[in-house]
């Protein structure tokens, strides 16, 4: 699995539709077409924005709480992830609820964009 | 019609009817910022029209009208949307009878949800989603629910007006993007303990910002979180919790009028209780007995028997003191927050005298940088005779406050020790 990491800040903010936007999508599907060519492709999508993540957390005592925002990475490391489909961001963490991960934070992130 | 009594109506109509119209516009449009956008502008229509043509003799129904009117044009513009525009317009326009929802709209009863009280839970349990961050749920509420004005929102928290736009403009993004659901939640009682929190964040707010100088406040935010919160008691009227918060709310603020004397904070101990407003008190101890006699108590009841301890007594002295430390008991074992556990030691001095109390705050971690535990500490050092101590905790309290009207009187306070 690859995790992309980036100043979502310098992030360019291309109007759909503009020459500018095509080209930038041009770059990203003539890149997953390598993959799928390749037989490498397997799965991935681009996020929306931090602003628009959740946290759920469980914690030791068996309580969890949900807070606005991304989670910041301390002690715990990504250990996988899940791509779902879901109808709302309750149907969402209710998925991440069940996760068999007794302690832990579960980021839920609304995909963007997704190549079929 | 008198210019006034039209302002009069039109802020009766923001703050009574608009939460009601855009929860039930945002649930048959299955879009809040559409509803949102659709009851501002019958809001602006309504405050130009009325002055010449007058207030109608519905205005609720007026409302819903000229919003769905609003709702509809807005989505007819919306090109791209053309088709789901003519389903949903057909569907509209060709019941001559209205739905029973919006019969219920058209008849003016400020107070009887009937079949819209779902929507309206929806809509306050949206506003007050944990995965929104707790300023923003606060912003929403007042805004959706409680029909303020981005402008008044913004002067009843001191913030300029763009940051609160931003701020709910962010949080209608989110709600957008991920997909907040407007629905009835599967873990109900949870929820509903958000919504509490919310409402009671709103009156605090209010209560501390609220100063002794007399200038009337453009708008009061311990009032609107009191409405709010009788609004939420009308649609969950078997929740203890809420009533018990009505309950809180309601004996804090029949305080209010004695809190200030000359612009300076009175404790409660020194208060002039003739200035507490009395049917208020007992408006507040009638939903106080509703949610105790439910038997499922909870810490807003615990506090609002605390503060009733309070109500009743005739003077500081001839407070049931002793009563009270044993409510905080409880309500230690439900919060054991340090802050619970400064407001015990208080009224454990009260009841046993300032080295009880001072005992008790030694045992509190974590509050080393909160003003009212080096105020408190400052206070009983003082009854017990300690100057030298009592003067240090006291400038201590002094650095770390930040509201001006508690900064003074931690300064008249530091001025008279001898």
């Amino acid at each position: 699995m690859i995790l992309l990491y980036s100043d979502e800040t310098m992030h360019p903010d291309f109007e759909p539709g503009s020459p500018e936007f095509e080209a930038m999508m041009g770059e990203w599907m003539a890149f997953n077409q390598t993959l799928i060519d390749a037989g490498q492709m397997i799965g991935g999508a681009s996020l929306s924005g931090t602003d628009t993540a959740t946290v759920l957390t469980k914690n030791h005592d068996g309580t969890e709480a949900l807070t606005d925002g991304p989670y910041a990475e301390t002690k715990e490391q990504i250990g996988g992830y899940y791509i779902v489909s879901a109808d709302s961001l309750d149907d969402a963490i209710d998925i991440a609820r069940r996760v068999p991960i007794p302690v832990g934070k579960f980021e839920v992130r609304p995909i963007a964009f997704r190549p079929a | 019609m008198s210019s006034e009594s039209i302002d009069v109506a039109l802020t009766h109509l923001a703050r009574d009817h608009s939460g009601r119209v855009l929860a039930s516009l945002a649930r048959r449009f299955n879009d809040l910022d559409l509803a949102d956008e659709a009851v501002q502008e019958a809001l602006i229509e309504a405050s130009q029209k009325w002055p010449g043509a007058g207030v109608p003799e519905n205005p609720g129904g007026w409302l819903y009208r000229v919003a769905q009117r609003k709702a509809l044009d807005r989505l007819r513009r919306a090109s791209a949307e053309q088709r789901r525009v003519d389903r949903v317009a057909a569907d509209l326009v060709e019941h001559n009878a209205p739905a029973d929802d919006e019969r219920s709209m058209l008849i003016d009863s400020r107070n009887d949800d009937g079949p819209l009280r779902d929507e309206r839970l929806r809509l306050i349990l949206l506003c007050c989603h944990p995965a929104l961050a707790p300023d923003s749920q606060v912003a929403l509420t007042l805004r959706l629910v409680g029909g303020l004005s981005t402008e008044e929102i913004a002067a009843g928290f001191l913030v300029p007006t763009p940051t609160l736009a931003a701020r709910i403009t962010r949080a209608k993004k989110k709600i957008r993007t991920a997909k907040i659901p407007l629905s009835e939640p599967q873990h109900l009682s949870e929820r509903l303990d958000a919504v509490l929190a919310v409402l009671y964040l709103i009156f605090n707010e209010g209560y501390l910002s609220r100063s002794g100088t007399g200038e009337p406040m453009r708008v009061d935010l311990c009032e609107e979180s009191i409405r709010l919160s009788q609004v939420l008691a009308g649609l969950m009227p078997d929740h203890s919790e809420v009533h018990g918060l009505v309950a809180l709310l309601g004996l804090t603020h029949a305080r209010r009028d004695a809190r200030f004397v000359n612009g300076e904070m009175v404790l409660l101990e020194d208060q002039d209780r003739s200035l507490w407003h009395l049917p208020e008190i007992r408006t507040a101890n009638a939903a106080l007995g509703y949610a105790v006699r439910m038997r499922r108590p909870g810490r807003y009841q615990i506090q609002a028997l605390i503060a009733s301890h309070h109500s009743n007594a005739r003077s500081a002295s001839d407070t049931d003191w002793t009563g009270i430390v044993a409510l905080y008991d409880q309500l230690v074992a439900m919060d054991p927050s340090p802050v619970v556990a400064l407001n015990r030691a208080v009224s454990l001095a009260m009841a046993d005298g300032p080295l009880a109390g001072l005992a008790a705050l030694e045992t509190i971690e974590g509050l080393d940088d909160y003003h009212l535990l080096h105020a408190t500490k400052g206070e009983l050092l003082s009854q017990n005779g300690d100057h030298q101590a009592a003067r240090a905790s006291l400038t201590r309290a002094h650095e770390l406050a930040s509201n001006p009207s508690e900064r003074h009187h931690l300064a008249t306070k530091l001025a008279r020790l001898p």
